[in-house]
C-alpha cells in the first residue's frame, strides 16, 4: 500500500480514450475501450496475457494506430498528429518496456544520456552527466553507470528503463508489465519505485500488469480487461469485492498461490 | 458482430503474389524515405563515420586476403592458356581488365553482402524484437534516420573505397605471381596493366560500387527494420539480407555491364 496520499486532480484528464477499437487481421484485440486518467493518478490495467493491454498503451504512445475511436493525450488526438507534433508529445509521455529495451551497444550512462542529448541539442556535457546521476540515484543504481546492459539483472534493467524515461521529465508514465519475470522482493522494489516516481515527479501513469500485488500497491484505480473490453473498474477493494468468476479466479490464482 | 471491427482484407490474386508486390512497393517507399530523411537536419555525421568504420575498417582484413588471393589465383589459372599461344606478356593487361572491370566490385560486394549485410540485418532485427527501436521512437528519436539512413550512407560510401582497395590488392597479388615467373618489374607490370584500361572502366566500376553498396545497405536495413517473429526473425533477417543482396548484385552487374558495353 502507498505510504503517501497522491495528489490527484479529478478536474484534469491527461488521458481520455473513447470507444477504441484495434484489430490485427482477424484478431480483434481492442473492442470498444473507454478509459481516462486524471492528473497525478496511477491507473492499473489488469488482465490475462493476450487481452490487448500492451496494445492499448502502444496506441497511447503513438506506436500503433487505432482502427477507430478517439485517443486524447494531454489534450491532443494522438492519431491525428503529424510527425513533429507526435515527437513533441512523446517527450511528455514516458514508456517503460517489459524488458527495459536498453540499447545493447551502449553503457547504462550512454543509454540515459542518449535521449537527453538528442532532444536537447545545446545541453552541455556536465549537465548531461549531472542529470544522468540524478535519475540513476532516483532508481537506486548510481553505481551501474559504466556497466553494459548485458551485465545487469532483470530488475536492474527495468529500473534503468524507468530512469531512461524519467530523464526526459515526462508528465505521463506508461509501464508495460513492470514486474513480469521478477522475484517477489524485486517486484516490491519496482512497485515502490513506481510509487516514488508518482510522488517525486508528479506523474500520471498507466500500469499494465497481471500481477495483483503490483496492482494493489501502485494503483489508485484498477480496470480489469477481458477479451479486449473493460469488464470491471474501481479501487482495488471495489474490484475484488465481488462474486464474479473471472475476478475471483484472478484473485485466487495470485494470492492463494 | 461489432460494426466498428475491421474485417481482414481478401487477397487480390493470392496471398503470396500480393505479398511479393506489396514488398516491392514497401521497398520503394523505404528508399524514398531514405532520400527524404538523409537531407533533413540534424545530419548524423558522427554515426555515419562510426558506421563507415564498422563497414570499412572491420572488413579490411577479409577484403585484403580475398582480393590478393583472387588476383594471384586468376593469374596462375590464366597463364597456361596464354602460354600456349606464347602470349604471357598479355597477362598484366588481361588481369587488370578482369580485376578492375569485374572482379574487384563483384568480389567486394559479395563479401560485404555476407559480412556487413548479415551484420546489419541481424543487428536491426534484434533491436526490433527487443523493442529497442520502439524505445527510440517513444523517446522522440527518429530511429529510421539514426539507424537506417546512417547505415545505408555508410555502405554507399565505404564499399566504393573497399572496391578501389580490392582492385589494388588484387593487382599486387597478380604482380607477385608474374614477377616470380616472368621477372617483370613493378613499373613495367603496371604500365602494361593499364594500357587497355580506359576512363569508362573506372566510371563503370565506380557506378557499380556505389550501386552495390546502396543495395546492400537498403536490403539489409529493410530486412532488419521490418523483422518479426521474435528471435527466429533475427536469423531470418540476417539470412534474407545476404540472399537478396547477392541476387540483386548479380542482376545489377549484368545490367550495368550491358549499359557500359553499349556505350563503349
Amino acid at each position: 500500500m502507498k505510504s503517501f496520499t497522491p495528489e490527484i486532480n479529478m478536474n484534469e484528464k491527461v488521458i481520455d480514450i473513447h470507444d477504441l477499437y484495434k484489430s490485427f487481421g482477424s484478431n480483434h484485440v481492442l473492442r470498444g475501450i473507454d478509459i481516462n486518467v486524471h492528473k497525478g493518478e496511477n491507473v492499473v490495467v489488469l488482465g490475462r496475457s493476450g487481452t490487448g493491454k500492451s496494445v492499448l498503451i502502444k496506441i497511447i504512445a503513438g506506436l500503433l494506430a487505432p482502427d477507430s475511436g478517439s485517443v486524447n493525450v494531454l489534450g491532443q488526438e494522438v492519431d491525428k498528429l503529424d510527425n513533429v507534433a507526435l515527437r513533441e508529445l512523446r517527450l511528455k509521455v514516458g514508456f517503460c518496456f517489459q524488458n527495459g529495451a536498453l540499447y545493447d551497444s551502449m553503457t547504462v550512462g550512454e543509454n540515459l544520456a542518449f535521449p537527453l542529448k538528442r532532444n536537447t541539442p545545446h545541453i552541455t556535457h556536465a549537465q548531461v552527466k549531472r542529470m544522468v546521476t540524478v535519475v540513476l540515484e532516483a532508481v537506486g543504481l548510481a553505481k551501474t553507470v559504466d556497466q553494459m546492459p548485458s551485465e545487469l539483472s532483470g530488475g536492474q534493467r527495468k529500473r534503468i528503463g524507468i530512469a531512461r524515461t524519467l530523464i526526459l521529465r515526462p508528465d505521463i508514465m506508461l509501464y508495460d508489465e513492470p514486474t513480469a519475470g521478477l522475484d517477489p522482493i524485486t517486484c516490491t522494489e519496482i512497485n515502490n519505485l513506481i510509487n516514488e516516481v508518482q510522488r517525486r515527479f508528479h506523474t500520471s501513469s498507466i500500469i499494465i500488469t497481471h500481477d495483483l500485488t503490483c496492482a494493489k500497491d501502485t494503483g489508485d484505480k484498477i480496470v480489469v480487461m477481458k477479451e479486449g473490453k473493460f469488464v470491471k473498474r474501481g479501487t482495488f477493494d471495489e474490484v475484488f469485492n465481488t462474486q464474479d468468476d473471472l475476478i475471483k479466479e484472478f484473485y485466487d490464482y495470485n494470492f492463494i498461490q | 458482430m461489432d460494426s466498428n471491427i475491421e474485417q481482414p482484407e481478401k487477397p487480390v490474386i493470392s496471398k503470396g503474389i500480393d505479398g511479393f508486390f506489396k514488398d516491392i512497393y514497401n521497398t520503394f517507399q523505404f528508399i524514398i524515405r531514405i532520400f527524404a530523411e538523409a537531407f533533413k537536419r540534424p545530419i548524423e555525421i558522427r554515426e555515419v563515420i562510426r558506421q563507415c568504420f564498422q563497414v570499412g575498417y572491420k572488413s579490411l582484413a577479409l577484403i585484403t586476403m580475398t582480393g590478393f588471393i583472387t588476383g594471384l589465383v586468376f593469374t596462375k589459372q590464366s597463364r597456361p592458356s596464354l602460354s600456349e599461344f606464347g602470349a604471357t606478356s598479355w597477362l598484366p593487361s588481361l588481369i587488370s581488365i578482369a580485376v578492375i572491370r569485374a572482379l574487384a566490385p563483384l568480389v567486394t560486394a559479395l563479401i560485404c553482402a555476407g559480412k556487413v549485410g548479415s551484420g546489419i540485418g541481424a543487428e536491426l532485427a534484434s533491436m526490433r524484437v527487443t523493442e529497442q527501436i520502439d524505445a527510440m521512437e517513444v523517446s522522440a528519436i527518429n530511429p529510421f534516420k539514426f539507424l537506417v539512413v546512417t547505415r545505408v550512407m555508410a555502405t554507399t560510401i565505404s564499399i566504393p573505397i573497399l572496391v578501389a582497395y580490392t582492385g589494388l590488392v588484387g593487382m599486387l597479388g597478380s604482380f607477385l605471381d608474374i614477377h616470380l615467373n616472368e621477372q617483370t618489374s613493378f613499373i613495367s607490370f603496371f604500365q602494361e596493366a593499364f594500357k587497355n584500361i580506359y576512363f569508362l572502366d573506372f566510371i563503370t566500376t565506380g557506378v557499380k560500387a556505389v550501386v552495390f553498396g546502396f543495395t546492400i545497405g537498403v536490403v539489409s536495413c529493410y530486412q532488419g527494420y521490418h523483422a518479426t517473429q521474435g528471435t527466429q526473425g533475427v536469423g531470418k533477417a540476417a539470412n534474407t539480407s545476404v540472399v537478396i543482396s547477392m541476387f540483386l548484385i548479380f542482376l545489377e552487374e549484368v545490367f550495368i555491364v550491358q549499359i557500359a558495353n553499349s556505350i563503349r
